[in-house]
């Protein structure tokens, strides 16, 4: 991340366009994808193994959904809510849903402000992605609380299949673990930014690295992916 | 700028990226116990997998004690051999292999070879080892639970894995889980680094296609291991839900001694679809960095350039790829839709013309080369034979009407020993006699080495040729005991004899090996800088071994592929890689 690009780099060739820049960059020496920094490109290859780990839950939820003998419960009735004594059918995911799209909205002006070293509002949009973030992961639980109060559980519910409780602890926990591990980089990245290690090259506690407003972008690499994977989870659990 | 022509050969490009500023340790811990340089840590990799590894080792002393003279040792009863079979298969692959081929050899040799100072992520990669370690601990703490390990088989295979009946099904089969997810996460941070060191961290004039071919191997192992074991961490979350929780991922409805359980509606075939799906890549994981350590082998010792250097690469590219779309042939037997079988016999027949392809490029290359018979290249020749072997072996086992007889017999034992087992290990041996002195300074003895050597090789031969033999005869692996059989001859017994007496003396023999390792530390013949005499950039550092930051002040900068050996018209019959060209006369590039 810390890794500053030096201006002769650029110059000493024509830069091709199209597939062959493609091809002149992964024959050339030193980097194969040019200015893009380390910590990007490990955000990527990361992004791309956890890919592959939340398809395998997912395929593994089709998979067993589709095996069971015993009748899947219909989301529609489980995950609705009443209000003002009517039953409205998906309205929490469809607000949760909103939420986490809307935070994903404020970290991409957040990436924005950042490269355009606007210390106070990269802060702020950092914050309030955040806290999207955690009200997504406070509706989580109240979901899984009102789940919990109607006998799902792990190993059975009283609607259906036992895997319904089993694939739905199980995915959406291991997304909201994502969530909120998101939260905390998103609070420590927004604190440096306000503080503006980013600026004057203050090290990092554990790395002893410094930082750049790069760090900003990898962070919203992971918030949208972790809402990518959200909008799939969404469509295969509560639309299926 | 896809080749540099002879025309602008004294061009390398301006550097693009300012160097980062390396981590200093202050303390002796910082330096050396709780270190950031990839060098440290390589070593501590190593030697973490090596002494797990001989807990393996000893393991299949134990299972081999058993076949060779039953009811013989009465200190070893049916659950003790599952427990045997178990932790041997699950230490051999993952905690040896993949942590030796990819922590050791990859931390060590990625940066000095692509002429980096460390690995991007040095604080990452430090924590990748301790993750490793507590994995590796976690895993040797089931020796020591209520129950013991556990004795589900290398591939945990539910329902059996975790019902009562199964030896460690109480404690065993937890600890092996968290274990492994443990590994899984400990693996992540260092793979992540060793593929984006390898991509964005080269030297100038570095390019992909004058990397060595050690590298491509680790590098395209690292990318397949990163896409694998995601299907094994999820596999394994589930089982340990199963178990834990009582959900029913896989566990279908059973009765067990009368008694309905808990359990009903899970699919047992979905955790072998997601087991196999890390599993056959892993194959691979292992396999590749010990096709590109040999090729380097025999190239420095043959003092002829890799043949071929071009296809080597894309023959990596491509078994990397296909390793993918294999798994099922691991599944024939157990109950997938037939029609399965067919595409994957298909792609697994496919994996072979890639393969035959480096096999052929490893042979021409000894072709009419100025061949040095030391150690290294002893064992990376002892590979070659060992993996034709059992690469032919695979190919009739990839056939569905071969494999059927074959399955579940000690055939399929004697086919991955050959080309997973025995090869790759050939591999280590010689790349430790190869790079030993760059590591300490000092050269092994070459004697010892020739001793280690034959006992290895010959040794290897006599446990695994007779197991081809015995699985067409029928005997089944995974047998405590076979008894008296109405298809397997008495005589059969005899030769289970023999192969447990070669296994105990070649298990023995590599104590040899390891007195060679300590000795050699202090009374080894000084090495220089260069021993071997070869291009890479690992043996051009300025001190040996290399210091903190692997270069001294100057990074080198690289003007030609790794492989300049006996080039015409040149005075050495090597060229290092950062010889520019105007240094010297002669010069080749790869055609």
């Amino acid at each position: 991340m810390a890794e500053q690009t030096l201006t002769n780099a650029e110059d000493a060739v024509t830069t091709p366009e199209g597939w062959d820049s493609v091809v002149s960059d992964w024959s050339s020496d030193q980097r194969a994808f040019k200015n893009v920094p380390w910590g990007k490109a490990m955000m990527w290859i990361f992004l791309l193994s956890d890919t592959f780990i939340f398809s395998c839950f997912l395929l593994s939820y089709m998979t067993v959904r589709i095996s069971t003998t015993v009748p899947w419960p219909i989301p529609s009735e489980v995950f609705a809510l009443t209000i003002f004594g009517e039953s409205i059918p998906l309205i929490l995911i469809a607000i949760m849903t909103f939420i986490l799209i809307s935070s994903s909205g404020t970290m991409a002006m957040a990436v924005r402000f950042g490269y355009l070293r606007d210390r106070k509002k990269t802060t702020i949009l950092l914050i309030a992605t955040a806290l999207f973030g955690v009200s997504f992961v406070g509706m989580q639980a109240f979901e899984w609380t009102k789940l919990i109060s109607e006998g799902v559980r792990p190993w059975g519910n009283p609607m259906g299949a036992a895997q319904f409780g089993s694939t739905f602890f199980m995915i959406t926990g291991f997304h909201g673990f994502h969530v909120s591990i998101g939260v905390i980089f998103l609070f420590i990245v927004a604190r440096k930014v306000w503080r503006g290690d980013y600026e004057v090259g203050r090290k990092g506690f554990f790395t002893s690295r410094k930082g750049s407003y790069e760090m900003v972008e990898t962070m919203g690499l992971y918030w949208h992916f972790v809402d990518l994977v959200w909008v799939f989870i969404f469509a295969f659990f509560y639309l299926w | 700028m896809t080749d540099t022509t002879p025309a602008d050969v004294g061009f390398a490009p301006p550097a693009e990226v300012e160097e980062v500023e390396l981590y200093h340790a202050k303390s002796w811990i910082t330096k050396y116990v709780f270190s950031q340089d990839a060098k440290v840590i390589a070593i501590q990799y190593s030697a973490t997998a090596i002494a797990v590894g001989m807990v393996g080792l000893v393991l299949s002393w134990l299972m081999r004690l058993q076949l060779g003279f039953p009811e013989t040792f009465s200190f070893i009863d049916a659950a003790d051999y599952y427990q045997f079979i178990t932790m041997h298969g699950m230490i051999m692959v993952i905690y040896l292999l993949t942590a030796l081929f990819l922590g050791g050899f990859g931390n060590y040799l990625i940066p000095l070879m692509i002429g980096a100072r460390d690995m991007v992520f040095p604080y990452m990669n430090m924590l990748s080892y301790w993750v490793y370690l507590l994995a590796v601990l976690l895993l040797m703490a089931s020796y020591f639970v209520p129950g013991g390990p556990t004795g589900a088989g290398w591939t945990l295979y539910p329902p059996q894995s975790i019902l009562p009946g199964t030896p460690g099904h109480e404690w065993g089969i937890i600890l092996m889980l968290v274990s492994l997810v443990l590994f899984i996460v400990g693996f992540t941070m260092g793979g992540l680094n060793y593929v984006v060191t390898v991509l964005q961290a080269r030297t100038r004039g570095m390019t992909l296609m004058r990397l060595p071919l050690t590298v491509w191997g680790i590098f395209i192992a690292t990318i397949l291991a990163l896409l694998a074991f995601p299907a094994l961490l999820v596999g394994g979350v589930m089982l340990l839900l199963d178990r834990v929780l009582s959900t029913s991922f896989f566990m279908p409805s059973i009765v067990l001694m009368g008694e309905s359980l808990d359990y009903g509606g899970g699919t047992p075939i979905l955790f072998q679809h997601l087991f196999w799906f890390f599993g056959h890549p892993e194959v691979y994981i292992v396999g590749l960095p010990a096709f590109g350590i040999v090729s380097d082998l025999l190239s420095v010792h043959a003092r002829r350039n890799i043949f071929g250097y071009r296809m080597m690469v894309w023959a990596l590219i491509a078994i990397g790829g296909l390793s993918f779309v294999v798994w099922a042939h691991h599944m024939y037997v157990s109950g997938m839709n037939p029609y399965f079988g067919f595409f994957f016999a298909t792609t697994t027949l496919i994996i072979a013309v890639p393969t035959a392809l480096k096999v052929y490029n490893w042979v021409l290359t000894l072709w009419r080369g100025n061949i040095r018979l030391t150690i290294p290249m002893l064992f990376a020749i002892g590979f070659i034979f060992t993996f034709i072997n059992g690469g032919i072996t695979g190919l009739f086992l990839g056939n569905v009407v071969v494999d059927v007889p074959l399955s579940d017999t000690m055939f399929v034992v004697a086919h991955f020993h050959m080309v997973m087992g025995v090869a790759p290990l050939l591999v280590i041996f010689g790349a430790i006699y190869h790079w030993y002195p760059k590591i300490t300074g000092r050269m092994l003895n070459e004697t010892l080495g020739q001793f280690h050597f034959w006992i290895t090789f010959v040794g290897a031969y006599s446990i695994f040729f007779p197991l081809h033999y015995l699985g067409f005869l029928g005997v089944p692996r995974r047998y405590y005991e076979i008894g008296e059989t109405a298809f397997i001859p008495a005589s059969a017994q005899s030769l289970n004899a023999f192969v447990t007496v070669v296994t105990l003396i070649v298990g023995f023999a590599q104590l040899v090996f390891f007195y060679n390792l300590f000795r050699s530390l202090t009374k080894g013949e000084p090495a220089g800088d260069n021993p071997w005499q070869a291009t890479t950039l690992e043996w051009q550092t300025s001190e040996t071994p290399p210091g903190h930051g692997n270069f001294g002040d100057e990074l080198p900068v690289v003007y030609r592929w790794a492989y300049d050996y006996s080039v015409p018209g040149a005075v050495d019959d090597f060229i290092p890689q950062n010889k520019a060209p105007d240094e010297t006369t002669g010069r080749s590039e790869p055609t």
